[in-house]
């Protein structure tokens, strides 16, 4: 089956892309298809359990299982000014 | 209510023509604007970027919880994207009500939930270097 991906921001710079389209297993979950991803671009960072993964633009928790047609995107923590005042 | 995520130049007036009512006593302005130095760092410009489809779909969100929290009359969101320079805007809050506490109170807390569900993020540049800025708020899951 087949899933979207969008790079968004750092994960833009990190890949060189804005999307991506893919050929996925039936089943796979979000962590696991960045997991996959991570190896095809090396300098995609380790967020460990602070990345956040949205399908179809709604926040999904990491374990989420793909559907056909899926639009994935990886959300690192949401800009905000408060740390830099 | 009026959402908008646009790589134009943003101007707060026709924002705040499309909230007031004759029955608003007071009109709330929020603009986020680029400022000059960040962590003792000297900015050149900033760069946002924004999932827009899905950056829309939480500012329309937010606006409506506000909606419904407070008594107020109207409520418009705006955010620029791409490339802004020192000085220029990046955000519009504006929300009218019949009276000032309720404009106050409900900008200030669309203000804050903007920045912890929407999925725009921002590049600072500066003199020898750049960053996304990652911010101490996580968006919450399944925030509606």
């Amino acid at each position: 089956m087949k899933a979207t991906v969008k790079f968004f921001a750092a994960f833009h710079d990190m890949t060189g892309r804005r999307e991506l389209d893919l050929e996925v297993r039936e089943g796979l979950t979000v962590s696991e298809l960045y997991h996959d991803l991570r190896a095809r671009f090396p300098r995609l960072a380790d967020y460990g359990g602070s990345l956040l993964f949205t399908v179809n633009a709604e926040y999904v928790p990491a374990d989420h299982a793909l559907h056909d047609g899926d639009e994935v995107a990886f959300i690192p923590p949401v800009s905000g000014g408060t740390h830099a005042h | 209510m009026l959402i908008s995520i646009t790589a134009d130049p943003l101007d707060p007036q026709p924002f705040i023509e499309h909230v007031r009512r004759d029955e608003s006593g007071a009109v709330a302005l929020f603009l986020g604007v680029v400022r000059s130095s960040n962590l003792g760092r000297r900015v050149l410009h900033l760069e946002y970027d924004a999932y827009p489809q899905m950056a829309e779909k939480k500012l329309r969100q937010v606006a409506e919880e506000i909606m419904t929290r407070w008594p107020i009359s109207d409520i418009a969101i705006a955010h620029r994207t791409g490339r802004l320079g020192v000085g220029e805007t990046s955000l519009v809050v504006v929300v009218s009500s019949p009276h000032r506490r309720e404009a106050f109170d409900a900008c200030q807390h669309a203000v804050d939930r903007i920045k912890e569900v929407a999925p725009i993020w921002k590049k600072e540049v500066w003199e020898g270097g750049e960053a996304w800025i990652e911010g101490e708020g996580q968006p919450t899951l399944h925030p509606e």
